[in-house]
């Protein structure tokens, strides 16, 4: 019955657009160049407004998770735009294959799409468990590994703008370097394909040496941690711009890597053989996949640390095993145990001030996030812990009050920024 | 000397304190209306004399002061964040504050790790709750506290929502309960509320401070909270002055981080503040100009049915009651079909007094020259009326509204009827009644909460509507239940909004949600061509013209649309009419009296507390009973439920078995309902003797309430807080009970995983249930998919508790568990079976009850099954007959074990005849977002009804019965090929 729904055929690849929904600006934007190179034409979508909420809680079951009413709707509403061929334009949407409801997101699209009237419309799944056939899509090594290479670069960059931005003297000076090596990467790949992890050694350094010249007043700020369900922990149009209004509040905002996701995800295959059993060899190629980008990471990280300037969070490894206090490792569904960890990874680096964000009603974080809260609290009474929800009806006021309840209670770092310590990392890898 | 100024606006009233120093100068305390600046304004300028020439340090606080501060440029702070430093200075040593303002709830705990919590987006308001359920009662708020405060007894009421809640009361209301019983059970409400919705977990103890205009003003409230929360005297304080802790919380901020300022200039900022950005997302008007709502009106008037004046008529007549949530309907018709008299009026609480009088208003016109040949009644009251003034029919209110809108419009396919709790919507195809949608608890309220709202800003629910259909910018509010249209509507205002604007999102979003939530619809043709509305929320001309544009079509309301069940029914008892009608005469109706009393059914372990009405016709009306039994007093043949099956099969496997190695406890909870055949032999085996916590019941359920951590969760989740509190009292060391990612794989999908609740919970009961620390709590992650890979971890994982465990033991356990679980399995299966046949040689309707395997607690369903029984139709589960059908591919991933399920119950029921199924959703599983409109789909493929029920705490079983009822009559007319 897989006929139901058109495909992505070979030829495809030529006439078809592929709207690719934004969850991290510099990140996506990355990909979208790296597939562009391996011949698709992409269009990553930025629409925003109220349209994009209508369309979602049109199509898809409104009690259907937020993400999901927010991605499916900004689809809908970029076909309704105008602005696309519908008969020539494909949609790309991630599919994680765990038990969260979330891996139904393909099915409700491609439903969404026959009641929206655009049952032309193919849908590319990124997923690895090969769960639907797209002939013209293929997520071959090489682009899973350019791919990997994209987020890399765009949590390094993530990671030092939210260091430097708050702090600026000139406000714009921070972005005005984002974008520099943003465009910077853009053309170079154009040019020359993805860099190969060595000499991006190099630009990374040059990029940290860029940031630190920035005019910075460094007086102390409380730093603040995002954490949450995946989509609405990242993507300005699932939290309401979330960042922008942490920053202008006069917090320092810790956001974890997108990296640590995609090690979160490889490492549960290893984590299910050990929990249940089940055939040895493919784990051990999974094991290799993730000692490889751990060994990515750690450089990256080690990097930072030694320019001196900027602080990077733990490696994936160590950050795991700050689990063990609160949760097992077999809980896999949506962000899982790796949710729980970035909590603790974050109160262990200081910043004690966290907004947990969740679309409302979202399953696994009754466990991993609502459930573990008072655990947390348990073991570090210093941590001020927000969750906020997320849903096409919740006021922003709501939303903003909260945070702030959370930011009058927000201890500034005072000392601890004189005493910058960018040495925190403690891997076991360190390769350079 | 400087002056510290603190101005609370809160999402109801405005608060305004000046500090000089330690010296309090200055406090005011108003409702704003929603003219927030305006009334802010107001009181500073009558303290002008207080504060014009001094040096002013000014800060702004509460929920709807966050705005006014941004664009007045004066400080802000968090309004927790004021009360606390209030407390402090204040009140010295309290452990607790709660604070209940408009529509927040906060608990602060100052003592014992500071932490501060308010209430999430869900948990609802508290102060316009009040305000709302006085409205219901038909009680000024302060009548209510004074009623609540004579109270003998305390019902259950949702104490989680406020649209929960009201769906709660609207029955007991129905039932004849007393006023002053639920005036003091909604207090009772926010109390428990505030307690399970913010202390999560965490224990409220020591001493306490009560703060906040609900708490000020209601001694009911405060004796609500004090009775939950089992204070002593000296442990609960309700501080003079608790009105303006926030504020004065504020200007106590002021004196370090308020803006400085002098009055004059004080005034200008907020008054510039007004002009200042508008962040609304504004929708068109709902009218572009007079002319074209003229037109409108014009065209809706020819919907017109004829009227025949009562005074000139003799002869015949037939009459309809409509006895709904809010309001009473009553219709007399003429031989010719023609209105002789109609009432329609809201039952001001009490129906029964509403029907007598209107019906002695009949009873004078017809003046001997009319004959009343029959009545029939409908609607949430229809057994009350029945029984009480003796109508000679009862139908279900779907029924008696196709049949009313029928006779308007024979063409009709789609009608919708809004009306003040509820919304219902029907299909209809070749004559028949197709689909009923009726809305799930969690959008009710619509028709109501425009009432509410209408009157909490200070006009009649007619003005309201007239204002928003001018309304030039309607603003848009989201598409949720109340509370979150609350929270919109706040806001809104904030951004300066007006009431005509308001009126008019407020009808958008009425409709928006009937369309996207209820109906589902995705466009216009969704529905048919010809579309009747319905119900007293369509009188809005606002929400008729919303609805109309939103579908971009024009639809029939018929200028009696108020009426049509009532009209409905009316015609109805004209079909049916006898020779004489048993309905109450005119003088028995003078003298008529019902005297209530309260008993405990002992039909079932239920216990149901039942109400019984005596009318002085001798007749009795029993009320507050979840299934028939007690209605029918024996005489009913008990149907094969696989529901009761399942239950007594469980029960009889907690016996003891002999047990060298001791007891291991595990709970009787989401997946633990159905493994455990699987357990009990595993362990058997091994000597060791499951003991299974009791039979859920709401006892149970409070004895782990309080360590529930979160609020949204499912109800059969928040269940096994309680089942393993109930394993600790009873004093097992040990409780086993695993984490399971994936389930059984029964090869009916794509993967056999477990929902995340049911997979991880226990790891939820580890960090949040401190009474397992004392004890081996035992919940390793375990795979029942790969038999061998089970017996090679599970004996792994217990040699650490029992040492002697020797490898083979387990293995022998491990078939032991397998072939135990199979044979559990096939049981069920071939218990259906019988079922099947007893059904299909009875010519019995058999309903196929989908689910959980833990619906099957009557703790979750509320007695749905036994419910369905006592209608007359045989239940199954689904995994009776999930065997018997393959649903094949279906068009979502098809990934855990028992949903699987419900896609192959539903190919089922579309491949006989005499199936039908009815699905139950827990409130808040959001998997079932994904598998009901899949089982819906499955269903309407195959020209089959589908309908959903939605279970939570409460037990709302009036509106069950209705959707029972509609199906089983639906089904009935379809095999007949026609209307009833």
């Amino acid at each position: 019955m897989e006929e139901k729904f058109p495909i992505f055929t070979e030829e495809m690849k030529k006439t078809h657009t592929i709207l690719v929904p934004n969850m991290l600006p510099v990140h996506f934007s990355l990909i979208g160049s790296i597939m562009e190179q391996e011949g698709y034409k992409v269009h990553i979508l930025d629409n925003e407004g109220p349209e994009i909420v209508d369309a979602g809680l049109k199509y898809v079951h409104n009690d259907m998770c937020y993400p999901a009413i927010i991605v499916i709707g900004q689809m809908i509403a970029a076909l309704n735009s105008g602005k696309f061929d519908v008969d020539k334009t494909a949609l790309l949407i991630s599919q994680t294959g765990g038990g969260c409801r979330a891996s139904n997101y393909l099915h409700l699209l491609r439903k969404a799409l026959v009641k929206a009237g655009y049952p032309q419309v193919p849908v590319i799944s990124i997923n690895v468990s090969n769960l639907s056939p797209q002939p013209g899509f293929k997520l071959t090594p090489s682009l899973v590994f350019k791919a990997m290479t994209a987020v890399i670069v765009g949590d390094f960059i993530m990671m030092i703008k939210n260091q430097c931005e708050p702090y600026e003297k000139n406000s714009g000076d921070t972005q005005k370097v984002v974008d520099k090596w943003h465009d910077f990467f853009l053309k170079r790949w154009e040019k020359t394909g993805v860099t190969p992890f060595g000499k991006l050694k190099k630009y990374f350094r040059q990029m940290l040496c860029d940031f630190a010249e920035i005019p910075m007043d460094r007086s102390p700020r409380p730093r603040v941690g995002i954490v949450g369900e995946i989509f609405v922990k990242y993507a300005p149009v699932g939290n309401n711009h979330l960042e922008e209004f942490l920053v202008s509040e006069g917090a320092e905002v810790v956001v974890p890597g997108l990296l640590d996701f995609c090690l979160y995800c490889v490492y549960n295959s290893i984590v299910d053989h050990k929990l249940y059993g089940g055939s040895a060899v493919k784990t051990t190629g999974v094991k290799l996949v993730y000692r490889y980008l751990i060994n990515m990471q750690n450089k990256m990280y080690a990097i930072v640390k030694d320019h001196g300037v900027f602080r990077a969070p733990l490696g994936f490894d160590d950050k795991k095993d700050l689990t063990e206090k609160y949760i097992g490792q077999g809980v896999k569904m949506g962000e899982g145990w790796l949710l729980t960890s970035e909590m603790a990874e974050l109160i262990k680096e200081g910043v004690t001030n966290i907004v947990c964000t969740q679309p409302f009603g979202c399953l696994p974080n009754h466990i991993v996030a609502k459930g573990m809260e008072n655990k947390i609290k348990a073991i570090h009474p210093e941590a001020n812990i927000v969750a906020v929800d997320y849903d096409p009806g919740a006021s922003k006021v709501n939303q903003q009050n909260r945070i702030k309840l959370m930011l009058a209670n927000a201890k500034t770092p005072e000392s601890k920024h004189e005493e910058v310590k960018p040495n925190i990392y403690t891997g076991k890898n360190i390769n350079m | 000397m400087a002056l510290n100024v603190g101005i609370d606006v809160g999402s109801t009233t405005v608060k305004v304190v000046v500090l000089d120093g330690e010296e309090l100068l200055f406090t005011h305390y108003e409702r704003h209306m929603s003219q927030v600046r305006t009334k802010a304004l107001e009181i500073l300028n009558s303290a002008k004399d207080v504060l014009s020439g001094h040096e002013l340090r000014v800060s702004i606080s509460g929920s709807a002061g966050m705005g006014l501060a941004d664009s007045a440029g004066v400080s802000f702070v968090q309004e927790v964040f004021a009360t606390e430093k209030a407390v402090h200075k204040f009140l010295g040593d309290v452990d607790i504050v709660v604070e209940l303002g408009g529509e927040d709830a906060k608990i602060l705990f100052l003592t014992g790790g500071v932490e501060e919590r308010m209430n999430g987006t869900c948990a609802g308001g508290t102060g316009s709750f009040i305000d709302q359920m006085a409205v219901l009662l038909n009680l000024s708020v302060d009548d209510m506290d004074a009623e609540g405060m004579k109270a003998e007894r305390i019902y259950p009421i949702a104490s989680r929502c406020g649209v929960f809640a009201k769906t709660d009361i609207q029955p007991l209301l129905n039932q004849n309960a007393k006023k002053s019983d639920i005036a003091a059970s909604i207090f009772r409400a926010v109390a428990e509320q505030t307690i399970t919705g913010l202390a999560r977990g965490r224990k409220l103890e020591g001493k306490i401070a009560f703060l906040g205009g609900p708490l000020h003003f209601f001694n009911c409230l405060k004796k609500q909270f004090i009775e939950a929360l089992n204070l002593s005297e000296e442990n609960a304080i309700f501080p003079e002055g608790d009105l303006f802790f926030v504020a004065a919380g504020a200007a106590m901020f002021a004196d370090t981080n308020g803006t400085q300022t002098d009055f004059d200039e004080l005034i200008e900022k907020i008054e510039s503040a007004a002009a200042t950005k508008e962040e609304n997302t504004y929708l068109k008007p709902l009218f572009e100009s007079s002319d074209e709502y003229q037109e409108f009106c014009d065209r809706h008037k020819k919907a017109a049915v004829e009227f025949s004046d009562i005074e000139a008529y003799t002869g015949d007549a037939y009459l309809g009651i409509d006895c709904g949530s809010t309001t009473i309907k009553l219709v007399l018709i003429d031989e010719n079909k023609r209105i002789l008299y109609s009432y329609y009026n809201s039952n001001k609480g009490n129906p029964l007094e509403a029907v007598r009088k209107s019906l002695l208003e009949i009873y004078k016109l017809c003046a001997g020259r009319i004959k009343i040949r029959a009545s029939a009644a409908t609607g949430y009251g229809e057994s009350l009326m029945v029984n009480a003034f003796g109508v000679d029919f009862g139908l279900v209110e779907t029924m008696a509204h196709f049949t009313a809108t029928s006779y308007f419009q024979p063409e009709v396919d789609f009608i919708i009827d809004i009306g003040g709790q509820d919304i219902k919507c029907f299909k209809i195809k070749n004559g028949a009644v197709d689909s009923i949608m009726l809305n799930e608890a969690c959008s009710s309220g619509c028709g109501s909460f425009i009432e509410t709202f209408a009157k909490s800003m200070g006009h009649s629910a007619e003005e309201f509507a007239r204002l928003g259909v001018m309304a030039a910018h309607p603003v848009d509010l989201g598409s949720r239940c109340t509370v979150f249209m609350n929270s919109s509507v706040k806001q809104a205002q904030k951004d300066g909004a007006g009431v005509d604007d308001i009126s008019a999102g407020l009808s958008v979003s009425v409709v928006k949600n009937a369309l996207y939530k209820v109906i589902r619809a995705k466009d216009a043709d969704d529905l048919g061509e010809n579309i009747v509305v319905q119900g007293g929320t369509f009188y809005n001309d606002a929400v008729l013209r919303a609805f109309e544009r939103e579908i971009g079509k024009t639809v029939t309301r018929p200028t009696v649309s108020g009426l049509m069940g009532a009209f409905g029914a009316a015609l109805y008892a004209k079909e049916e009419s006898k020779e004489t009608s048993t309905l109450i005469g005119a003088e028995d109706l003078e003298s008529f009296k019902n005297e209530i009393k309260e008993i405990n059914c002992g039909g079932c372990t239920n216990k149901c507390r039942l109400q019984v009405n005596t009318f002085s016709n001798g007749r009795k009306f029993i009320s507050g009973n979840r299934c028939e039994t007690p209605l029918k007093a024996g005489d009913a043949k008990d149907l094969p439920n696989a529901y009761a099956y399942k239950r007594e099969r469980f029960d009889a496997s907690r016996n003891e078995v002999n047990a060298p190695r001791g007891n291991v406890g595990m709970p009787y909870a989401l997946n633990v309902i159905e493994m455990y055949p699987f357990w009990k032999a595993f362990f058997a085996e091994l000597g060791i003797n499951v003991i299974f916590s009791e039979n859920s019941t709401r006892k149970i359920y409070e004895k782990g309430r309080d360590t529930i951590p979160s609020d949204t969760i499912c109800y059969p989740a928040k269940l096994v807080h309680g089942a393993i509190a109930d394993l600790i009292d009873k004093g097992v060391d040990k409780i086993f009970y695993p984490c399971m990612t994936y389930n059984f794989d029964e090869g009916k999908g794509d993967n056999h995983y477990n929902c995340p609740v049911v997979a991880y919970y226990p790891e939820v009961i580890a960090a949040n249930m401190s009474s397992v620390l004392d004890i081996d709590f035992m919940y390793p992650f375990i795979g029942v998919d790969r038999p061998k890979d089970f017996e090679k971890k599970i004996y792994k994982y217990l040699k650490s508790y029992y040492p002697d465990l020797k490898r083979g033991e387990v293995k022998l356990a491990t078939a032991e568990a397998y072939k135990a679980y199979e044979e559990y399995r096939q049981d069920i299966r071939r218990s259906g079976e019988k079922a099947l046949a007893y059904a299909r040689e009875e010519n019995l309707p058999v309903i196929v009850l989908c689910g959980r395997p833990y619906h099957i607690d009557a703790e979750i369903n509320h007695g749905i099954d036994k419910l369905i029984t006592s209608l007359g139709a045989v239940v199954l589960s689904d995994d009776c007959v999930s065997d018997l059908a393959d649903a094949g591919k279906v068009d979502v991933l098809n990934q855990w074990t028992y949903h699987a399920r419900l896609y192959s119950a539903a190919k089922f029921c579309a491949e006989n005849k005499c199936a039908n199924l009815v699905q139950l959703v827990s409130f808040g599983c959001g998997i079932d977002a994904v598998t009901t409109d899949e089982v819906r789909s499955i269903l309407e493929k195959n020209d089959k009804l589908y309908t959903q029920i939605k279970i939570d705490e409460i037990n709302n079983s009036g509106a069950v019965k209705i959707r029972i009822r509609s199906l089983m009559c639906a089904v009935e007319q379809k095999e007949k090929g026609g209307i009833c």
